[in-house]
Order: structure tokens, then C-alpha cells, then sequence
């Protein structure tokens, strides 16, 4: 499709410890593949304001947006409450069934918040972008998760939770919450009326008995959202910066994305600081800005270099750890992600391959 | 090995300090440091002669690597005298939970252990979070659960990145209103109580300067009506030179040719000054911040010191 070797497949899933990048990332490498002449969608979660700012917008909404730039780039950002709302908006068998479960005060108040939801709207949209085929490929931002895991269970979490057997359970009991109190015959829901007491347990029951009918559709998606993440037509790509504390998250991440049989496209490690020359002899400098200022300018070239050296020791833990992998190395760039064409320079970075992989370091602009 | 410099804070803070609560937030986005600079002010504590713990809702273990330490899920560690971590586990804080509430050891276990219970437990929107604060909140009493438990002056809380910390600090207060009676009413609103006392309990949020980390602190000082107790500038580049200094740098490279050997040591400089000038763009936004210093090393038990003594302005 496209001329040039692209950083990932045709659905491209960037994902790392939060603080990265990840979201300019992904906004670079889908830059990259509309000037290549792809038409593509780029998810975004939680974007900065400064992000839509770049793309041209005020904010970027949960319907995809065209980019006014080489190409067809289109970029949207997730919308976890609402995507969940639609997904349950779309399976609810009437009105009233949907309206229960919609207004179900637990759900309204923590749905869009909880752990899990985001990851799994995150994949649901995904599936979503991609079965409707109006993309030739999709970047897709993930949450700042803890854990891999955490992302890559939300479908089979959802799933194991719908197969049935547990609402069935709750469910079969009928008026739940009014038998608590006086039959503790059944241990769960005895246990359940204990821990909770009437007003949440009516709530959570109320809840589960409103998407009671919906089961089979959320299973089956979920199903379908997992078998998704597992085609090798998708492909994750590791974010990570050079930061020691980071280093250490990114391969345990990268570990359970192996183990789970996961397609590894690339590490990206962004933001690395870069040394530069040696300090010239004192007197050089002296001549040029006095003794006092030399000084400084020493001690500027020196903190510098500890960055430098620093994040060279980061990146060769990671190079290590991920031998064999496509590894991308952006430098530290001046300045902040302002515009378009900063989000151009980046991807230049991650269009420089297969030289880059051999990086040291295309030097950046003085 | 970098130099800190020293930065120049010339706020005054007056008001509670935030040792003197119980419950410390630390809040911000991915990144900027919250881990550290959670560990830095336990240090502090911990030589003020308090016993602290840092709490992590992550499972990742960040702040036992500062102190080259390798933590386990869910156990209080003692990372120095007078300084503890905990990485705290939901699985289990429910646990502990079940087996508050039910009388026989016995039932509490096979309900914890059963899958369906853990199915329900982790599909229930809120709960997750509810338990983890609850823990939270549990290891601030003096008097803890188990009577061998150790007894906290003050629960430091690295907290999640910025929206999931907002729904960490919101689920009692959401389960408190929607329960009618019962334990977790109970204990919600007793929890919900101890957060909105802000002699009980301080926030802190941890910013680097930088206008994407700066717009979010805005916009959660917004969410919170005002409610910072402290806001943690961290990373800082230090102002070396003066505005006199950044012209001098500027006509020296540009009368220095193509190959000169200074040349690259001049655009260095420069370049640092240019960055320090865009951080003290981003402090003035800041509503009083405490400017701590970029640290360019690894962080080491040194660095936390530093980092210890420059918090003591606020903590």
C-alpha cells in the first residue's frame, strides 16, 4: 500500500507507561502514514488540548475529524463513557431496558472512570473503526495502564463476566436486595447484602439485571474485540523514554505482551537527550565570554552530558532487552509540539529506517 | 555525577504544612515525577522522626527501585528507619475487607477465593477503587486492623495519573451517596469525611514545566474548586544565566565560525537557556509552585535527599 516500510501494521496500537508520548506518538506515525497516501483514523485518549491544537482543532471529539494536511488524516479521541453508552445503547432490546441501565446511578457516576472501561472502550473502538472499513489503517493511543494486562483482559474480563453463569445467578434471585436481609441461605448474596448494604447492592443489582438481556451481544463483541487484538494485523508499538524508572515498566510491559502472543512491531524511545562535542579547552571559551561566563557555559556542557549519559545507559538496558525488535530513537526535541509541523518532525524520526534502527542519533537542529 | 542547583523560591507559604496531616495526595500526570518526589517527602518525615509510609496504587513498584529495593504487592516494606511502602492490591484489600465484615474466617475465605465473587467484585463499577482508597484510609488510623499492624503518622499516596486519581478521591464519596445504610455506607462516608477535611488530609499536585503538564494542573485546580494544598514544580532547569548572560552567549556563537571549538559549547548553553526560560514562562502560570531542579543522574538516595530538603519548604 504504501511505498515506503511503515513503523507497525495496518492496525497500529502504541502503548507504554504514562509520561511518554504515546499519544504524539501515535499522532506522528499516523502523519506519516497519510503522506504516505493512507487513509487514516488516529485514536487519541485524553489528548492535550495542545495535541488538538497541533491537529488544527480546539479539541478533537469522539467523531474523527479530517486533518488539514498531506493526505487523509482524520483523528478523534475516545470517548470511554459514551463508547460504552453506544455499545450498550446498541444491544439494549427497547427503550426502557436502555434508559435503566444508562441511568443506573453507579454506572452514570463511575463508568467513564473506572479501570478497565477505558481500556476496553480503547479496543471496542478499534473494532468498530476497523469493521466499518472506511480506514486503510488506524493508529491507536491506549490508556497509561499499569499493566499490559490490564488492557490486553479488559475484553476477556468482560467476557468471562458475561458469559452468564454469574448473572444468572444474580439475576435468577429475583428481587435481590429485599432477600439479602433474611435469606443469607445463598453465601454471595448474603455476603454481597453484608458488604454492601441495601442502597448499593439495589443499584448493582439493578444494573446487572438492566443489561441482563444483553449478554450474549456483549460477549460476543468482547469475543470479537479479543480475536482482534490477537490478528496479526495487529501490532503494538512500545513507547517508552530513556528514564531509568521507565525502562524498567517498558520491559515488564513488553514481557507480557510477548507472553501473551502479542505482535511486538517496534520500541519507540522518545525524548532521548544527546551529547554533543567535548567542552573546548577553558581558554577557547574564555577568550570568547570571559572567565565567569565560561564557567557556566562548562557547567551547561557538563549537565548536558550527565543527561546524555544517562539516557544512553536507558537505552542501552532497552536495546538489551529487546534485541532483535525494530527500535526508533527520538532525540529531545527543542521546543514543545506546537503545530503540525512539529508533529512532522517527529515523524521524520520514525520514518528514518531501516537507518534508524542503527541510531545513534539524526542530530537534531541546533 | 550532575549538580543540583539550588532553585530560589521566594514564596512564603503560610498555612498547614502537609506532614502535619495525615493523608498526603500527591496528583498529577504521567511522568512528572510523583513517585520521587512521594519517597523525597517520606524521607523528610521520616527524619522529622515520623513514621511515614508511601503508598503506590500502581503495582508497578517505583518507589522500592528508588531505594534499590525490590517491593512485593501488597506487603509493608521498611525502606529506611522511620520510612515504609506499600504497593497496595485490591484482591486483597477485599479480602481483608470480607474478613472485617463476616464473622467466620472460614466463610470470609471461600468467598474471597470464589471466582464468581471475583467476577462481581471486579465488574462492579467504583469498587475497585473504593477498596484501594479504603486501604488507604485504613493505614492512616492509629488504630489499624490487626493489632501487630504498624501505626502510621502519615500515609503519603502516590496517586494514579489524573483521571483515575479523581475517581480514586471520588468513589466513597459516590458509594457514600448511594447507599442508604449498611457497612460500606457506613465506612464511605466516614472515608469521604476524612478526605474532605483538609486538616486531615492535603493535596499535592506534581507538575513539570511544561504547557501540557501545566494546562492539566489548571484544569484539576479547576475540578477541585481550588483545593491544592501544594503545587510541586519538579524538573526545573535551573537559570544559570541572566538575561545580560543569554546576549553575551548569543553574539559570542554568532561571531564564532562554522569549526570553531567553542562553537558547540555556545549552542549548548544556549539551548539550555532558552529551555529555562520557557520553564520560568510556565512557572509564572503556576499558582505559588515550590520549584525543585531537574536532576540529570539517576535518581539515588542522594538525590531523594536533596529533593527532602528543598520539600521541607512545604511539607
Amino acid at each position: 500500500m504504501s511505498a515506503e516500510p511503515q513503523l507497525g501494521g495496518r492496525l497500529c496500537i502504541c502503548v507504554g507507561a504514562g509520561g511518554v508520548g504515546k499519544t504524539t506518538v501515535a499522532a506522528a506515525i499516523a502523519c506519516s502514514r497519510a503522506r504516505q497516501g493512507q487513509r487514516v483514523a488516529v485514536v487519541t485518549i485524553d489528548p492535550a488540548p495542545r495535541l488538538a491544537q497541533a491537529l488544527g482543532f480546539d479539541e478533537l471529539s469522539s467523531e474523527p475529524r479530517r486533518v488539514q494536511t498531506a493526505g487523509e488524516l482524520w483523528a478523534m479521541r475516545l470517548d470511554p463513557k459514551r463508547t460504552l453508552d453506544d455499545l450498550i445503547a446498541s444491544l439494549a432490546a427497547d427503550e426502557g431496558v436502555r434508559e435503566r441501565a444508562l441511568s443506573n446511578r453507579i454506572y452514570r457516576e463511575l463508568s467513564g472512570a473506572v479501570a478497565g472501561s477505558q481500556e476496553f472502550s480503547a479496543v471496542a473502538k478499534l473494532y468498530e473503526l476497523d469493521r466499518n472499513g472506511d480506514f486503510d489503517s488506524i493508529v491507536l493511543d491506549t490508556p497509561p495502564s499499569r499493566n499490559a494486562l490490564d488492557f490486553l483482559d479488559a475484553p476477556a474480563r468482560l467476557m468471562r463476566f458475561f458469559d452468564g453463569r454469574t448473572l444468572r445467578l444474580l439475576i435468577s434471585q429475583g428481587g435481590l436486595a429485599s432477600r439479602v436481609a433474611s435469606r443469607a441461605s445463598a453465601p454471595l448474596l448474603g455476603v454481597l447484602g453484608r458488604l454492601t448494604g441495601t442502597g448499593v447492592l439495589r443499584e448493582i443489582t439493578a444494573f446487572f439485571v438492566a443489561i441482563g438481556g444483553m449478554v450474549e451481544g456483549l460477549a460476543a463483541r468482547a469475543a470479537a474485540v479479543e480475536a482482534l487484538l490477537r490478528d496479526p494485523a495487529s501490532t503494538f508499538v512500545v513507547v517508552s523514554s530513556p528514564r531509568a524508572a521507565v525502562v524498567e515498566e517498558t520491559i515488564a510491559f513488553a514481557a507480557q505482551l510477548r507472553e501473551a502472543e502479542l505482535t511486538l512491531a517496534a520500541l519507540v524511545v522518545n525524548r532521548v537527550h544527546e551529547a554533543g562535542a567535548p567542552a573546548p579547552p577553558a581558554g577557547v571559551l574564555e577568550a570568547l565570554v570571559g572567565e565567569r561566563l565560561a564557567a557556566l557555559v562548562g557547567e551547561s556542557v557538563h549537565e548536558r552530558d550527565a543527561r546524555a549519559a544517562a539516557d544512553a545507559a536507558g537505552l542501552a538496558r532497552l536495546r538489551d532487552a529487546f534485541e532483535g525488535l525494530e527500535t526508533v530513537v527520538i532525540p529531545e526535541l527543542a521546543g514543545e509540539l506546537e503545530d503540525l509541523a512539529a508533529l512532522d518532525r517527529l515523524a521524520f524520526y520514525l520514518e528514518r529506517r531501516p537507518g534508524a534502527s542503527t541510531v545513534g542519533s539524526p542530530s537534531v537542529a541546533q | 555525577m550532575g549538580t543540583i542547583q539550588p532553585p530560589a523560591n521566594t514564596t512564603e507559604r503560610a498555612g498547614a504544612r502537609l506532614l502535619d496531616r495525615r493523608l498526603v495526595f500527591l496528583l498529577g500526570k504521567g511522568g512528572v515525577g510523583r513517585s520521587t518526589l512521594a519517597a523525597a517527602i517520606g524521607l523528610l518525615a521520616a527524619r522529622r522522626g515520623l513514621r511515614a509510609i508511601v503508598v503506590e496504587v500502581s503495582g508497578r513498584g517505583d518507589v522500592p527501585r528508588l531505594f534499590g529495593r525490590e517491593g512485593e504487592i501488597g506487603a509493608e516494606l521498611e525502606l529506611a528507619p522511620g520510612l515504609w511502602t506499600l504497593d497496595v492490591d485490591p484482591r486483597q484489600a477485599l479480602e481483608e475487607y470480607l474478613r472485617d465484615q463476616l464473622p467466620l474466617r472460614l466463610l470470609a475465605d471461600a468467598i474471597g477465593s470464589s471466582t464468581t465473587f471475583g467476577y462481581v467484585a471486579a465488574a462492579t463499577p467504583g469498587l475497585r477503587e473504593l477498596l484501594t482508597i479504603g486501604k488507604v484510609w485504613e493505614l492512616a488510623q492509629h488504630r489499624r486492623r490487626s493489632a501487630a499492624a504498624q501505626d502510621y503518622d502519615v500515609v503519603l499516596v502516590d496517586a494514579p495519573a489524573t483521571g483515575h486519581a479523581m475517581a480514586l478521591l471520588q468513589a466513597p464519596r459516590t458509594f457514600a451517596d448511594a447507599a442508604a445504610a449498611g457497612p460500606i455506607a457506613r465506612q464511605s462516608r466516614r472515608i469521604a469525611a476524612t478526605l474532605a477535611d483538609r486538616g486531615l488530609t492535603a493535596l499535592a499536585a506534581v507538575v513539570t514545566p511544561e504547557s501540557a503538564a501545566v494546562d492539566e494542573l489548571l484544569a484539576l485546580r479547576r475540578t477541585l474548586d481550588g483545593r491544592l494544598d501544594a503545587v510541586l514544580a519538579n524538573a526545573v532547569v535551573a537559570e544559570r544565566f541572566s538575561a545580560a548572560d543569554a546576549l553575551a552567549l548569543r553574539g559570542a556563537h554568532a561571531r564564532t565560525r562554522l569549526d570553531d571549538p567553542a562553537r558547540e559549547a555556545l549552542a549548548a548553553a544556549i539551548a539550555e537557556e532558552t529551555l529555562a526560560r520557557a520553564h520560568q514562562a510556565q512557572l509564572r502560570r503556576l499558582p505559588s509552585p515550590l520549584v525543585l531542579p531537574l536532576i540529570s543522574t539517576p535518581i539515588a538516595l542522594a538525590e531523594l535527599e536533596t529533593l527532602a530538603e528543598l520539600l521541607a519548604a512545604v511539607a
